[in-house]
């Protein structure tokens, strides 16, 4: 090993446990001290439906170079638990380092109830098949045989050296503090300079001092013997300077942000994974700040710029609630929206088909996770476009955006409502578990261009008299009618769910039937018109590849970095991202797609619902789809391997990547 | 919100074809809501009417303020959603049985919790009209109306005992045929500080042969009163029942005799009001406490866009708490 040349700030580390261990407050640590360093940071974290004790882990990679996505391989896997060696070290490179506690050496697979059976088997197999017996020790062996580094970190020792330093009566109330040891130990075998550490810990303890202090000296012990134990270690981490302030954050912030940038002032929801996160962001932000971009109201001296707007979230006894009561507060003006995953989007689609006949504004979060039914409730899935593109009975519009990554979420939030407005009708702003747990460092995005449309909206409502009263479903040349609000005086309306004439009362005769589902048609028409072709889609690489990657979603993230490699082994690849689904993008889709050798989809789902839709959009089919559905999110080995046997002929029409823990 | 000018109650009314069944209770209900409306002078422009789906949802296509008429069930949440946007707006919810105490009865226990300002009049008349007569929630066990095949099989739910549980401040019922007195309810109810829940006596003159306007009225005891109607209904209010929470301690003796009162049925119907507390700060007051500019800026009034539609929304210390600074 030392006599090779280090890797230098490209490390992918792993840090597992059991939840409720503190698992994901270490991974913050780590990439927190990584992205103080000044590297980019990409963090994965997969968990269990649970909340006390099965098995979740968080990968971060740091790089000098962007990364946007996870790798297969593993540099430095830091464990303090049995079941996270157990599962993991196969997954850890000949040249990399495993951190783990040597008092679990006599640990058996079969004594870790957490370990599935089939796992238990495989795992058994693979010992046998070494030689081995099926301890710990026995599965850390074959990994030395490998020359991989192990890091044994005494953390009983550890604890009791800090209980002694800091005056604590009772190891148990450290014990939680492994975690940070483990962070210390894989940050000393790196060689990163150990004062970063100590900035992330006041990062991720809020600056509550005695804590800071006790786990930066823990961490500090531990950082001494990864030094020691890994002196030649193969991967580095190095200090990369930043001129500019960079976010470090998580999906489910960049979506709330996007929301509240957009102009977000009702939120309703219900509790579920993973889309909670994004309510209880906004709850904790709900009292906020205005600009005074000139408005008239800021030369008033009663105008409070600080604390001057608020958002009300609100939680709702089930997601018809959330729809429904979002939809009543959109009525007032309000821009408001609702965030939910697949199973409570099942319940909203009657309020979906409500908003589409009465032409309300609502925008609709959905964080996809892994169906069908509660599926894999903590798990990634992109199998919901289909559903999204049809949930609700009879022909009944609306928009469908994809985010791919953390700025188009931000981007994205406020789009949506615009378009909302715009076209009056229900906006699903379509994201999943991946974009929302995921955390990063990225560039503060440059937002100066966004701006707020709130379409058609009755500005004054008393030129209206009892002659020409106000219709809300006026039929004119456009079929944007003017939108009044409830409260807005001159402007009496009425909504039903029943088919409606313009005034918005009930009728059932077939001539204002046609012109009203004619006008809701049409309006999604005019949206595609509209809507530039830099919202509808991005395209990378050459115009003339020969191979076209064709996706949506956060799959952007490894198909990117793929292509990063395959473009350096000079292979001629593009991909196409298409991010409006409905009105579908048909003359994009054409224009890129159709000439390509290759035409190769690749989706998060089961059945390649968008290579589907492309084929009934445009006629055009892949050649080839690349999917997954074990719930854990494509990696980018995964992509560049596959498109790299696509392209020299040696894939079939249809790959299945399995890869994940 | 009052107006200057004097609204009548037919200021209230809508040019739209009524195709409500001659007879109907729920004309007396439309009508007591149009002439409430009225002696509250209320602004047209400021009041949201809600209603669900079936018979009773077509009212808000009678009135002249803005209407909504939303999906089965849903009145509820679309009402709470107007309110919370725009606190400063009136808002009553209309719906049947079948929409509030069936399909939305989520939505009805959640209304409770939450204590907006607004009232919820439920059309109670024991079975889905516009679907042609099934059993609804408020059919008595073993009550066979005109299109059951059998004697209904379940029980009934007892509206007054469920939105006390469910922590309405203000619980009352009213019968469609005594205009006068339902009028007054609903003008109590909208002025009620909090969530006010009124059930109505609704005889469905179609589908629910058994509770019929003469049954409710006694036409068939007129043999125990002389000759004359002996009416079922009696109000609470002419037999000195008190409902008024006048302090925090009061309310579980308050709330006991509602309940208790409840239970009556059959030869003795009480209406008027249950339970009335004010004791209890509704959700805006709730809000106000940790938004402080609620009322002043609502969600629905706020202004999220400049001139040039320039994003108001300054984002600039969540951007920043997000941040890593630079680094050498």
């Amino acid at each position: 090993m030392s006599a090779k040349t280090p890797r230098l700030n490209d490390l992918s580390w792993m840090i597992g446990g059991p939840q409720g261990s503190g698992v994901d407050s270490s991974a913050n640590t780590f990439a927190r001290t990584c992205a103080h360093a000044g590297l980019n940071v990409f963090g994965k974290r997969e968990y269990y439906s649970n909340i006390k004790g099965e098995h979740s882990y968080f990968t971060v990679r740091a790089s000098s170079g962007t990364v946007r996505s996870h790798i297969d391989e593993t540099h430095v896997l830091a464990t303090f638990d049995a079941e996270t060696a157990f599962r993991h070290v196969r997954e850890v490179v000949d040249d990399g380092a495993i951190i783990y506690d040597p008092a679990l050496g006599k640990t058996k697979v079969s004594d870790i109830p957490t370990i599935e059976h089939r796992l238990q088997g495989e795992l058994k197999t693979y010992l046998i098949a070494r030689g081995v017996g099926e301890t710990l020790d026995d599965m850390l062996t074959t990994a030395k045989q490998r020359g991989v580094t192990l890091i044994p970190l005494p953390y009983n020792d550890l604890l009791e050296q800090i209980a002694d330093e800091f005056h604590v009566d009772a190891l148990s109330k450290i014990a939680r503090m492994i975690n940070m040891l483990a962070v210390g130990a894989s940050l000393g075998a790196v060689g990163l300079e150990f004062e970063f550490a100590v900035t992330a810990l006041n990062d991720v303890f809020r600056a509550r001092k005695a804590t800071v202090d006790m786990n930066a000296a823990g961490a500090r012990k531990a950082y001494e013997i990864g030094k020691v134990l890994a002196p030649d270690f193969g991967y580095r981490l190095t200090t990369l300077p930043q001129k500019e302030p960079r976010l470090f954050l998580t999906g489910s912030q960049a979506g709330a942000l996007g929301k509240l940038y957009g102009g977000l002032r009702v939120q309703t929801y219900y509790p579920i994974t993973p889309a909670s996160d994004e309510s209880e962001f906004l709850e904790a932000n709900e009292v906020l700040d205005l600009n005074d971009h000139g408005i008239p109201e800021a030369e008033d001296p009663a105008f409070v710029k600080e604390k001057g707007a608020s958002v009300l979230v609100v939680q709702t006894e089930d997601e018809i609630a959330a729809i429904t009561m979002a939809i009543g507060a959109a009525l007032t003006g309000a821009r408001s929206a609702t965030a939910t995953s697949g199973p409570g989007f099942c319940l909203m689609m009657e309020g979906i088909g409500y908003a589409s006949i009465n032409e309300i504004p609502v925008v609709i979060t959905l964080y996809q996770r892994a169906g069908p039914s509660t599926g894999m409730p903590t798990r990634h899935e992109q199998g919901d476009l289909r559903f999204a593109l049809h949930a609700g009975h009879g022909d009944s519009p609306r928009i469908i955006l994809a985010s791919g990554d953390f700025e188009e979420m931000i981007r994205d939030g406020l789009l949506a409502f615009n378009y909302a407005e715009r076209y009056q009708m229900p906006v699903i702003h379509m994201v999943d578990k991946a974009l929302a747990n995921n955390s990063a460092t990225i560039a503060v995005p440059d937002l100066a261009d966004l701006r707020i449309d709130r379409g058609q909206l009755v500005a004054d409502g008393t030129g209206f008299t009892a002659d020409r009263p106000y219709r809300r479903f006026e039929l004119g040349e456009t079929p944007l009618s003017p939108r009044a609000v409830i409260g807005q005086h001159g402007t009496l309306f009425w909504n039903t769910g029943d088919e409606h004439d313009e005034t918005g009362h009930i009728t059932e005769d077939p001539v204002l039937r046609d012109m009203m589902m004619e006008k809701r048609e049409a309006k999604l028409q005019l949206a595609g018109k509209e809507i530039p072709d830099s919202v509808k889609y991005h395209y990378f690489g050459a115009k003339n590849a020969q191979t076209v990657i064709v996706s949506w979603g956060s799959t952007k993230g490894p198909i990117l970095d793929a292509m990063d490699r395959l473009l350096a082994e000079k292979e001629s690849v593009g991909f196409l991202q298409l991010r409006l689904l409905n009105p579908f993008p048909t003359e994009a889709v054409m224009t890129y797609l159709a000439k390509a050798k290759h035409r190769v989809d690749i989706e998060m789902n089961f059945s390649a619902q968008l290579g589907g839709l492309i084929r009934e959009r445009t006629g055009v089919e892949t050649t080839h789809v690349v999917v997954k559905y074990n719930g854990r999110p494509m990696s980018n080995d995964e992509v560049h391997d596959t498109v790299k046997a696509i392209i020299r002929n040696q894939a079939p029409p249809r790959t299945v990547l399995t890869h994940g823990a | 919100m009052a107006l200057e000018q004097v609204l009548k109650a037919a200021d209230f009314a809508t040019e739209v074809h009524n195709d409500w069944c001659p007879g109907c209770g729920d004309f007396g209900i439309l009508r007591t809501i149009q002439m409430a409306l009225a002696e509250m002078k209320l602004d047209p422009y400021r009041v949201a009417m809600v209603s669900g789906i079936g018979c009773s949802a077509k009212t808000i296509h009678y009135i002249k303020t803005y209407g909504i008429h939303t999906l089965h069930g849903r009145v509820l949440p679309v009402a709470q959603g107007i309110k919370l946007a725009n606190p400063n707006l009136e808002v009553i919810a209309v719906g049947g049985d079948g929409d509030g105490m069936g399909i939305g009865g989520a939505h009805f226990v959640n209304a409770g919790r939450r204590n907006l300002d607004m009232l919820y009049v439920l059309y109670d008349n024991g079975v889905y009209g516009l679907t042609k007569g099934q059993a609804s929630p408020t059919l008595k066990l073993g009550v066979q109306t005109k299109s059951l095949a059998h004697p209904n099989i379940n029980e009934a739910v007892n509206p007054i005992w469920l939105a006390l549980a469910a922590g309405a401040t203000w619980v009352a019922r009213g019968y469609s045929y005594d205009v006068k007195h339902l009028k007054d309810l609903i003008v109590q109810g909208v002025r009620h500080q909090g969530y006010a829940f009124l059930d109505v006596l609704q005889p469905c003159p179609t589908y629910n042969d058994i509770n019929t306007k003469e049954w409710y009225g006694g036409e068939d005891r007129a043999d125990q009163n002389g000759g004359r109607p002996l009416p079922r209904v009696y109000k609470l209010e002419a037999e000195g029942f008190d409902p008024v929470v006048r302090d925090p301690t009061d309310i579980e003796d308050k709330a006991k005799q509602a309940l208790e009162k409840a239970l009556e049925w059959g030869d003795r119907i009480p209406i008027g009001v249950f339970y009335n507390n004010e004791h209890v700060p509704d959700m805006g007051e709730r809000i106000r406490q940790r938004i402080p500019t609620y009322y002043a800026r609502t969600p629905a009034e706020q202004r999220i866009a400049g001139p040039n539609g320039e994003p108001l929304t300054d984002v600039a210390k969540l951007f920043a708490r997000l941040s890593v600074p630079p680094s050498t």
